[in-house]
């Protein structure tokens, strides 16, 4: 994302010197204002939702909570530091300490055409939605001050240095890796995160065999409705501009949401007989997941591609991930987020050819297919293992000072009760 | 007096109701219950996994009656809550000590 914004800085330079990169423009502010409220919107109240539904009724207060504490934890965080280290300096993997506190921020500064307090509540966004995402994977097990440890310690240990590499001026930003709104640093981080916090934690009592099932899919459905509304802010607003770029971002963002949520759905109708609702907004979700590296740079036909591709390998993902490998992501946060992320970052290069393979709209890369596939590769190494190590370190240190679930008796009666002292649905 | 409890299907309740009620049944109490018999639960799909519930609903319906209508109002149950498939549930009947109206405070017979 920010080596386009060098590209499009030069290049408007070249056209018209008399345009310089720092003068604020209207049009991108109120566009970013506006893709801003719609990213945050994904997570409180949507992605709460999504993941309220999903859960057990005993749990559904605790997985808003979490979603709600990391909202405030991550805004804390990126004040004092994460801003900082994400987007200030030139270091390969981390940024550098001009920007903690924010106390150099002037009122009026500009960050390419935006004003720079607005590119940092943009960002913001992103930082609040990657560990949000993560809670996915330990929902109804895992005690809630161990998760305020393990956010804080998360976004540091991974998010942050994922967001330098790749958007910050980095190490993968300098060799060319394309990652539009976020298949690595928001999607592959997310992803892998929680299949190590699954593993970790352990599955909860009763999986495989128990009844382990949404309580409440109504809220499911509101809750994908509103990620799928966000994400045009996401994928929209990750040009940093109000132009044809943004546009097309979502053009090709609906795209592969619908096909991704027909694909889904199609295959489970194959497979098990009934097309549910859950399995169609779960599509829409892996459609979205994946697209969202590509969305600068593919037109509708990649996006086609993508999101059948998305609904039909995410599906499978899912199937593996519980039926296979018996790993509980409960809220299956690998294999849609994850599994998307990647597929969307190796995808982009084989659809991103304005005269390639279904290239019409495409935003093109200088590199050939295949040299781009390459670097794209090299950016999924690097993310995943990053993210693998350091998460577990991350939950290392957290199981250190507490214990990482809640008793055997807690998960039973249930988190809204136990951690909370609060029920969802009272009787009376 | 009898108490005549009738675990039927859900979508039968009302056929069973207006039954009851031409036959001169004046009052009932209905409650949702979850449970199993020879029909076991049944499954539900999550993201193109099954799992089983082991509980299925059911709708339970309570009749005070005198111990000479208890009969009839066996029959009408059975009847109109059959549809010859398993899982159609099962009638219990009780015998009751006494039945007080709080209103009035009427006993035994008067009271039902």
């Amino acid at each position: 994302m920010k080596l386009y914004n060098y590209c499009l800085i030069a290049f408007a330079t070249l056209l018209s010197p008399a345009v310089l990169s720092s003068e604020i423009n209207s049009g991108d502010t109120a566009w970013i204002l506006t893709a801003t409220a719609l990213v945050l919107f994904m997570t409180l109240p949507g992605l709460a939702l999504f993941y309220g539904g999903l859960v057990r009724t005993q749990n559904v207060l605790s997985v808003l909570m979490q979603c709600f504490a990391i909202c405030c934890i991550v805004s804390v965080v990126w004040v004092i530091y994460g801003y900082s280290f994400a987007f200030t300096g030139n270091g390969p993997i981390i940024g550098g300490t001009d920007g903690l506190f924010l106390s150099s921020l002037a009122r009026d500064a500009s960050s390419g055409t935006l004003p720079e307090s607005l590119f940092i509540v943009f960002q913001m966004t992103f930082a609040i939605i990657t560990p949000a995402l993560v809670v996915g994977a330990f929902a109804e097990r895992m005690k809630f001050s161990a998760m305020c440890i393990f956010t804080i310690l998360w976004v540091t240990l991974v998010y942050l240095p994922a967001c330098h590499m790749v958007w910050g001026g980095g190490y993968l930003s300098s060799i060319g890796v394309i990652d539009f709104a976020g298949g690595l640093v928001v999607h592959a981080t997310c992803g892998v995160g929680a299949l190590v916090a699954a593993m970790m934690l352990g599955p909860r009592k009763g999986f495989p065999s128990g009844s382990l099932v949404p309580h409440n899919r109504p809220m499911v459905v509101m809750g994908a409705a509103m990620l799928w509304v966000g994400w045009f802010g996401f994928n929209g607003g990750s040009a940093v501009a109000a132009d044809s770029s943004a546009a097309m971002a979502i053009l090709v963002t609906h795209i592969s949401a619908a096909v991704g949520a027909l694909t889904w759905m199609i295959v489970e109708w194959i497979k098990t007989g009934k097309p549910t609702v859950v399995g169609i907004a779960t599509g829409m979700v892996a459609g979205l997941a994946t697209i969202t590296p590509a969305s600068g740079t593919v037109g509708p036909q990649g996006a086609l591609l993508i999101g059948l591709l998305a609904g039909l390998i995410c599906f499978y993902a899912t199937q593996m991930i519980k039926g296979f490998f018996k790993i509980d992501d409960s809220l299956d946060v690998f294999p849609v987020h994850g599994v998307g992320g990647i597929l969307g970052i190796l995808m982009l290069a084989f659809v991103g050819k304005p005269n390639g393979f279904l290239g019409a709209g495409a935003a093109g890369f200088n590199p050939s297919v295949f040299e781009q596939f390459m670097i794209q590769l090299q950016g999924v190494v690097v993310i995943c293992l990053w993210t693998l190590v350091f998460s577990w370190i991350a939950l290392k240190i957290t199981s250190l000072i507490t214990n990482l679930r809640v008793s055997e008796e807690s998960e039973y009666e249930g988190l809204d009760i136990t951690e909370h002292n609060e029920s969802g649905y009272s009787a009376s | 007096m009898k108490l005549i409890t009738a675990i039927i299907k859900p979508f039968k309740l009302e056929e069973v109701r207006q039954a009851l009620t031409e036959l001169g049944v004046e009052g009932l109490t209905i409650t949702e219950v979850k449970g199993f018999g020879r029909q076991k639960g049944h499954t539900e799909l999550y993201r193109g996994a099954e799992y089983t519930i082991d509980t299925l609903p059911k709708i339970k319906i309570e009749i005070l009656t005198n111990d000479n209508d208890a009969t009839n109002i066996t029959n009408v149950i059975s009847k109109s809550a059959n549809t010859e498939k398993i899982g159609d549930g099962k009638i219990f009947i009780t015998n009751v000590d006494e039945v007080i109206r709080i209103r009035t405070g009427e006993t035994g017979s008067d009271a039902i």
